[in-house]
């Protein structure tokens, strides 16, 4: 922290009306040259509004940038860049068909003549690549690298002018733990060049790990400017959801496991995933799977679920052999699978809450009688399932694509209480969703073990493994490296199997 | 005072679309335009001769609904009018005497022609993967070919004259038989779409087909039902209006396909599926059927017509984009 510094960029009172709602209310925020300074609130708080606003997405209703010290005005995109301001948003904008030295240059090609100076950029896309140290192929299509690969070309678009301020929205969301690392070194390099930097994230961890400030916002409203140093959990839970959430994670004190739901024997997927892996999930047990991305955990479940096809191996049901696993016949004998992605895999934004709480459950009651649907009955179950989870604005009616991740990750996962599951996995039940939300996501998993339900939780964030699994199993390349009782589960005994054995 | 009506005419821009509107407008312009417009008589021909338009539309929208389209219905009402006339009119022939038979087995065999078109595409973009677009179009130049090789492209005459008294000219309590039929599909789709699980199936593969397989839903048979229902609604369309020319001709519906997406579009069915009403699609295809008889009346030359049908055509998309931004703005 360089304390002694002016304000890199400084906002004030900043405001911004959309019709009928207020997304920031006079906010202030600072950025010290050098420093990382996230930005920390509930899905909805406005966080995304601000970054919005001083990359020049959106212009503000009222209030006041400087930058060192003078005021200026930024009206887009392009004044921001001119400002030194840069944003890499969740959303990349990259074209997938061009190259990452063409993505480079997007929309500012360097010429030559009336023609482009191809040689040139070629030139300086090496060279910014090299200063980044960035070991990618400039000359690869942009849908041929990896999701951290074009993370980089997307930051380093960033560098084709001179840059002072780069604002991150959850950068981390999709990496794997090694692009993550490469990620904070990069950032660190940038500080030391005096480059203020705006990062937004929900995980605590990095907070710790990269942060030297945190500016507090809820429901548009700025809270409070803390010292990284200063902020535990719980101050940082209680000023963002403004009252005490109590313990992130549920006590949990389940009775012995039932009867086995799903046993694999020695199963393998057609594309190589998953490799020999035996296990088995107990009526009334929360099993967790770990393991880094692309472990091969999250496949382990679809593949007993049907979801991609199985090469060898034997999956059982209650029991009895499942020959050919598919979602259909799976949900009918009451396996749900909910995947990470909701937006993509799990929602159908454009219909309403109450259609996509109940897809999974159409063929029993209440949602059906006979050959038609129950509308009536529907309409009530779907309304107490969201005032159970507290959906808000409880109104099912809406389309989902109107409601905050949070209360999105809850539609989604309401379909596991529209009928009887005997077995219901999470993969990454928490991904994208503020704290408070999180805590009750984490209450809502153990309720359905004690309810009598078997249920997987898929995590690539190991504080859920440790406090939610009775029982635990870690992946490594597609295998099982560990099976770990609930007695045994630590931070070490878990990482011990992370990565390949013995080298860890 | 402007300022408040101009904010509850976007609200309710909003909320319906545009078609309230082009109704409005169009009724107005074209009743000022021809004082037969707005008469019972007229309105009721208005009716009669959307029917078809309507039918065909409604298998359209199950295509649109399900994040695909269906370039093929004007080739399925082509095959269909062909196949069953020559059925018909052959068996009319060889048993002049049972003439309820002829009826019955040409009409059956026209429609099952028709929905034949509609398995190819089926297994093509449920089993192949190929591309709706791809998959419906070649569909409709072997369909279109097959209509033409049948019949030298000459019409096919000597149906029974039933037959046409019946389903094409009939009126059953002051209402023309056609229209019964399409009432009678109308209310058949809207059941099957809103109040079965089948019908919550078909929004749900278009709305997100990665989301329905992994909810259960079996997404290969709700493609399949789609392409094959679609087929059979422009085939039924295909006899009945095969009944009403008295012949089987192997160029009927070549606006088809242009007329049933514009009808569905204009009444707000998305093309990237999952969102589409039934009785909105009616209020789309009576709307262009509106909008040809009123330009018939004011007697504007059919070659403007089409021009005007693009037109709206493309209107109707630009205002659903200014729509999607108004909903985005007034987002609370």
């Amino acid at each position: 922290m360089n304390g002694d510094h002016a304000p890199l960029l400084a906002a004030s009172g900043i405001t911004k009306d959309y019709p009928g709602v207020r997304a920031l209310d006079g906010v202030d925020f600072d950025l010290l040259p050098g420093e990382v300074h996230v930005l920390f609130g509930e899905n909805g708080a406005g966080k995304s509004t601000l970054i919005s606003v001083l990359s020049g997405a959106a212009r503000p209703s009222a209030g006041r940038i400087e930058m060192n010290g003078i005021s200026v005005e930024i009206h887009s995109v392009h004044d921001a860049r001119a400002l030194g301001i840069s944003a890499v948003f969740q959303e990349f904008s990259l074209v997938p068909q061009m190259s990452a030295q063409e993505n480079l240059f997007l929309g500012e090609e360097r010429r030559k003549g009336m023609f482009l100076g191809t040689a040139e950029m070629r030139r300086e896309a090496t060279r910014i690549l090299a200063e980044l140290g960035f070991l990618l192929d400039a000359k690869r299509p942009v849908h041929r690298l990896t999701r951290a690969e074009q993370q980089m070309v997307e930051i380093a678009k960033a560098f084709r002018s001179e840059l002072s301020v780069l604002i991150l929205d959850e950068p981390t969301a999709s990496l794997t733990d090694h692009e993550t690392e490469q990620l904070f070194t990069l950032i660190r390099k940038l500080t030391a060049r005096g480059v203020g930097i705006v990062y937004i994230t929900h995980r605590m961890a990095e907070i710790r790990r990269i942060g030297n400030r945190i500016t507090v916002l809820r429901d548009g409203r700025y809270v409070a400017t803390l010292p990284v140093k200063d902020a535990d959990d719980d101050t940082l839970v209680k000023l963002m959801t403004g009252r005490d959430v109590g313990a992130v994670f549920p006590e949990l004190a389940l009775p012995p496991p039932g009867r086995e739901i799903l046993a694999l024997d020695r199963v393998s997927t057609a594309a190589g995933t998953v490799a020999e892996v035996s296990m088995n999930v107990r009526a009334g047990e929360i099993v967790g799977l770990a393991g880094l991305v692309g472990s091969g955990k999250s496949e382990v479940m679809q593949a007993a679920y049907g979801a991609i096809p199985i090469s060898a191996g034997e999956v059982r049901y209650r029991g009895k052999p499942v020959r050919k696993p598919s979602p259909r016949m799976a949900v009918r004998e009451g396996f749900l699978y909910m995947p990470p992605d909701r937006k993509n895999e799990g929602l159908i934004m454009m219909r309403s809450v109450r259609e996509n709480m109940s897809l999974a459950a159409l063929n029993c009651a209440p949602f059906r009688r006979g050959m038609f649907l129950d509308l009536g009955g529907e309409r009530a179950r779907v309304g107490q399932i969201a005032r159970q989870l507290n959906l808000n604005p409880c109104q099912p009616e809406r389309s989902v694509n109107h409601f905050s991740g949070g209360n999105q990750q809850k539609t989604m996962l309401a379909r596991s209480l529209t009928k009887k599951f005997d077995l219901i996995v999470f993969d990454e039940p928490t991904v994208g969703v503020d704290v408070g939300t999180r805590a009750a996501i984490y209450r809502f998993i153990v309720e359905q073990a004690r309810a009598g339900s078997a249920v997987v939780v898929i995590s690539s964030e190991l504080p859920e493994i440790l406090n939610l699994s009775t029982r635990a199993y870690v992946l490594y390349r597609g295998r099982i490296q560990a099976e770990i009782e609930r007695s045994e589960l630590s931070e070490e005994t878990v990482l011990e199997h992370y990565f390949e054995r013995g080298s860890a | 005072m402007f300022a408040i009506v101009g904010h509850w005419l976007k609200l309710l821009f909003v909320r319906l679309g545009i078609l309230p509107f082009l109704v409005l407008i169009a009724v107005l312009v074209f009743a000022l335009m021809s004082e037969n417009f707005l008469t019972t008589r007229n309105l009721m021909n208005v009716l009669r001769q959307s029917v078809y338009l309507t039918i065909v539309s409604l298998g359209q929208m199950l295509a649109l609904l399900s994040g695909g389209f269906d370039l093929s219905v004007g080739t399925i009402l082509a095959i269909s009018s062909v196949v069953g006339a020559l059925v018909m009119a052959g068996l009319h022939a060889a048993m002049p005497e049972s003439i309820a038979l002829a009826i019955t087995l040409g009409f059956l065999a026209g429609v099952l022609a028709g929905t034949t078109i509609g398995v190819a595409n089926a297994i093509g973009v449920a089993f192949f993967n190929v591309s709706p677009f791809m998959m419906s179009l070649g569909m409709a130049s072997v369909g279109f070919g097959i209509a033409l090789y049948l019949t030298g492209g000459v019409p096919v005459y000597g149906m029974p004259i039933e037959f046409g008294d019946i389903f094409g000219f009939g009126v059953w309590a002051g209402i023309p038989a056609p229209v019964w039929f399409a009432a009678l599909l109308v209310v058949l789709l809207a059941v099957l779409l809103y109040w079965t699980p089948w019908g919550r199936h078909f929004y749900a593969v278009g709305g997100n087909v990665n989301a329905a397989r992994l909810s259960g839903i079996n997404v290969k048979g709700t493609l399949i039902a789609t392409y094959v229902l679609c087929a059979a609604f422009a085939a039924i369309a295909g006899m009945l209006l095969t009944a009403r020319l008295d012949t089987g001709e192997a160029n009927i519906g070549a606006s088809m396909p242009l007329e049933s997406i514009a009808a569905c579009v204009i009444a707000g069915v998305s093309l990237r599926g999952g969102i589409g009403r039934v009785e909105n699609v009616v209020l789309g295809a009576l709307f262009i059927g509106l909008i040809q008889n009123g330009m018939n009346l004011a007697r504007i030359e059919s070659y403007l017509q089409t021009v005007v049908l693009g037109s709206l055509l493309i209107l109707a998309v630009v205002a659903d984009q200014i729509r999607l931004r108004f909903v985005a703005s007034i987002k609370d």
